[in-house]
């Protein structure tokens, strides 16, 4: 499987009569992406703003933010199964605005959306500060159940990123990267003197608004599967989650997922990197068990020597994490962990809720409850005193002048348990 | 104008005695006594002893809390800008006296304090995390090489100077986890890792796993019908609007409520305040979470004498190991005082 990433660099997003890219500049036709929004009857105003980095801008509460791309060559269409028929992807060549990124914004659940700010302190800590945003602020029709609101959100944004790039299609790329992934056939026989690897990929699935869709499927229903790390760049994993800001995993950061990407580059030279299995991460103790001994089944069944594990979320997903480690270091394989902490404000506190002693390669992205104060900025994407009750704020996180105190875990990615950023924990 | 620095001390430092005198009362004395003299040379110009609080071990132990007030007091007097405790090398009551010392000044003066202990006195495990333990030797023989350094981390934090790493600094490990930005993402750590593992090559893991506490239940009820049962949740249910403000996640506080007259919560009365998971189903019926229609049901059957009137309820979600322990201790003991004979608890 062999994909080509074509990246069209955006240094900056400007309103214009076409949607186009020129000279690093992406226009965007305010009109069209309105028109095609609201045609979702479940959306009663459609409002469309940007945020660049380096502004003094604040956006909240934010939903998901996702990088437009398209596909150039190859089969099937971005977002399978979501904006896209249901095609399986991951071969030819894509188109990638980089630098550019749509973020979605609503009071779905309230707790559960996060914070992005553009300059100022908050931004060291966000992977979003740093791309040039085009915001959909987007209002439901009274009473829509929160659902279908996700769902309505979570469209929205699919189809603006998939929209931007179908329309930079001509565009020339700046750089070109290229992916490449053997069958089953000739990657077990490359590189015999090296160990065989896997990526054990974990999707939060906790249900009830905390999902993730691969191929259009809800990931709670599925049994773990092999998935090829191309298809991954195609979009065919795409978030729906409300849950902390913190360490759910963006559609964006699936798209960009810097596990594949650091894997990708010791392929061949430290180990032979097979594939990429994904699990779920259901709330039932019949479910963890069931999808940790299927995913070992699977790394077994191939015949690995090691896994590099991910989880999203924390609390309960830490107890799927903990099984998949001492499953698949009891039956031989190695293991390293990536996962984020609660240790609570000052740090004292244990900070995962499971552990076992085969846990002992593990890497983390930061201590989600560290408080951090954004100071005010001039403009507000959004509703400001969200803060207050979003997940990492509590009553009086908002300040009469705009000043927000809020744990880390209320800052969007900012400790992404994909590793998206360099944020990580030592002890004192 | 110097720092005014306290050093608190036990009986047989103080030479008045040892086991004999271990009951000694708390006592203050202006200036340095016994290993204050080495310490007070090594802070140089920048700060003095002024005073010294002396108590003997076991007067301390046999109430540990009403000393530490006792003993606190004595040091406020002295107006001080930091405090030094012991150092207690292997001494286990004089190192808990220290590090309930520390724990009570960090607290209630919020002034630099720090002691010097072995890594087994009972005292680090029990403190380390409130205050800075200089490592020791197991006993007095290591007093020339703690009074340094005792002495060089207090002046640092006295400055308001950054603290290195236990190692660089000289202080056993607290436990406490710092967040900071790494050369790179934690995505190529993680791989980096990976690679050193499978290669079997030495690798330091960023977070050792923690080790739990484990519960074992009590013995079941035998006498189900005559019992009292209450329903205490980490599932957020509380009465409509939140009226205390339980934080959607990372909670620093538990609500006690009436149910006194309920039958039935319904999505007039009571929702959740937990942010950890999707609130439509609690809200739409916060049964769901917290029981009080089929509790009611079994009480009028007679499954069990009565539900308690009142539950108590935080947020699960986030919140940290050492609150959560505080809140259960104290729902415990207000459980226990109202006579309540079984909990049923829920989450989410």
């Amino acid at each position: 499987m062999k994909l080509e990433l074509h990246k069209v660099k955006v240094n900056k997003l400007a309103w214009g009569d076409k949607t186009e890219t020129k000279d690093g500049v992406l226009y965007v036709n305010r009109l069209e992406i309105v028109d095609m929004l609201s045609s979702d009857e479940r959306l009663v105003k459609v409002d469309l703003d940007f945020a660049m980095p380096g502004e003094s801008v604040r956006i909240i509460p934010v939903k998901d933010v996702v990088e437009p791309r398209c596909k150039l060559e190859g089969k099937g269409g971005i977002f399978p199964g979501m904006v896209s028929d249901v095609e399986t992807v991951g071969e030819g060549k894509t188109l990638v605005l980089e630098g550019a990124a749509v973020v979605t914004t609503g009071k779905i659940v309230r707790f559960q959306e996060g914070i992005i700010d553009m300059s100022g302190p908050g931004a060291d800590y966000c992977p979003y500060s740093k791309t040039c945003n085009l915001v959909l602020v987007l209002e439901p029709v009274a009473d829509l159940e929160k659902h279908d609101h996700e769902a309505a959100c979570r469209l929205a944004g699919l189809k603006t990123a998939s929209y931007l790039a179908e329309c930079c299609k001509g565009a020339t790329a700046d750089n070109v990267e290229t992916y490449e992934f053997p069958a089953f056939r000739e990657a077990m026989h490359a590189y015999p003197e090296l160990p065989k690897v896997a990526y054990l990929y974990m999707l939060q699935s906790q249900g009830l608004l905390h999902d993730t869709w691969v191929y259009g499927v809800d990931a709670k229903q599925t049994l773990p599967t092999l998935i090829g790390a191309t298809e991954v760049m195609d979009g065919a994993i795409v978030s729906g989650n409300c849950v902390s800001a913190c360490d759910k995993n963006n559609t964006y950061s699936h798209q960009n997922n810097p596990v594949i990407k650091d894997m990708y580059a010791r392929h061949g030279k430290d180990f032979n990197f097979v594939g990429v299995i994904i699990t779920n991460e259901n709330v039932t103790l019949a479910d963890k068990k069931r999808s940790s001994s299927y995913s070992i089944k699977l790394a077994n069944m191939i015949g690995l020597d090691g896994l590099l594990i991910s989880e999203e979320g924390f609390g309960n997903p830490d107890a799927d994490l903990i099984m998949n480690c001492w499953k698949a270091e009891r039956s031989g394989m190695k293991t390293a962990l990536l996962t984020d902490e609660y240790a609570g404000q000052d740090g004292a506190s244990q900070s995962l809720a499971d552990s076992c002693p085969e846990g002992d390669a593990c890497v983390t992205a930061g201590n989600a409850n560290e408080v951090i104060t954004l100071p005010p900025m001039e403009k507000i994407i959004g509703y400001p005193d969200e803060a207050n009750v979003i997940a990492g704020g509590w009553d009086g996180s908002l300040a009469s002048d705009g000043t927000i105190t809020v744990e880390l875990q209320a800052i969007i990615g900012a400790t992404s348990e994909l590793g998206f950023t360099k944020l990580g924990a030592y002890t004192v | 104008m110097s720092y005014r620095v306290v050093h608190y001390i036990n009986q047989f430092f103080a030479g008045i005695g040892g086991e004999e005198k271990a009951d000694y009362a708390p006592e203050t004395r202006e200036g340095v006594v016994g290993p204050g003299m080495a310490l007070n040379a090594a802070l140089g110009n920048e700060a003095e002893i002024v005073g010294t609080v002396i108590c003997g071990d076991t007067y301390f132990a046999s109430d540990m809390a009403k000393t530490s007030a006792e003993v606190l007091e004595l040091i406020r007097k002295f107006e001080p800008d930091a405090v030094l405790l012991g150092p207690a090398f292997n001494a286990g009551r004089y190192g808990s006296a220290c590090g309930a010392m520390g724990d009570a000044i960090s607290k209630e003066l919020g002034i630099p304090v720090v002691s010097g202990m072995f890594p087994e006195n009972p005292g680090v495990e029990m403190y380390r995390k409130s205050l800075y333990i200089i490592e020791t030797a197991d006993s007095a023989r290591g007093m020339g090489k703690a009074v340094p350094a005792m002495a060089k981390l207090l002046l640092k934090l006295l400055k308001g100077e950054k603290v290195g790493l236990p190692a660089e600094e000289g202080y056993i490990e607290r436990g406490l986890r710092i967040n900071k930005f790494f050369e790179t993402m934690a995505s190529e750590r993680c791989v980096d890792m990976f690679v050193k593992k499978l290669k079997g090559e030495p690798f330091e893991t960023e977070y050792p796993m923690p080790v739990f506490d484990r519960v074992d239940p009590n013995p079941p009820i035998v006498d189900m019908a005559n019992s009292t049962v209450a329903l205490v949740t980490s599932g957020g249910i509380c009465p409509k609007g939140n009226p205390d403000h339980i934080e959607a996640s990372s909670a620093s506080k538990y609500g006690e409520y009436s149910i006194e007259g309920f039958d039935d919560l319904t999505s007039a009365d009571h929702c959740t305040a937990h942010g950890g998971y999707d609130a439509t189903y609690a809200d739409d019926d916060p049964d769901r979470v917290l029981p009080v229609d089929v509790m009611r049901e079994m009480e009028k059957e007679g499954v069990f004498k009565k539900l308690h009137n009142k539950f108590y309820t935080t947020v699960g979600n986030g919140t940290a190991v050492a609150s959560a322990k505080k809140f259960g201790a104290e729902i415990a003991l207000k459980l226990k005082a109202d006579g309540v004979d079984a909990v049923i608890l829920t989450s989410t």
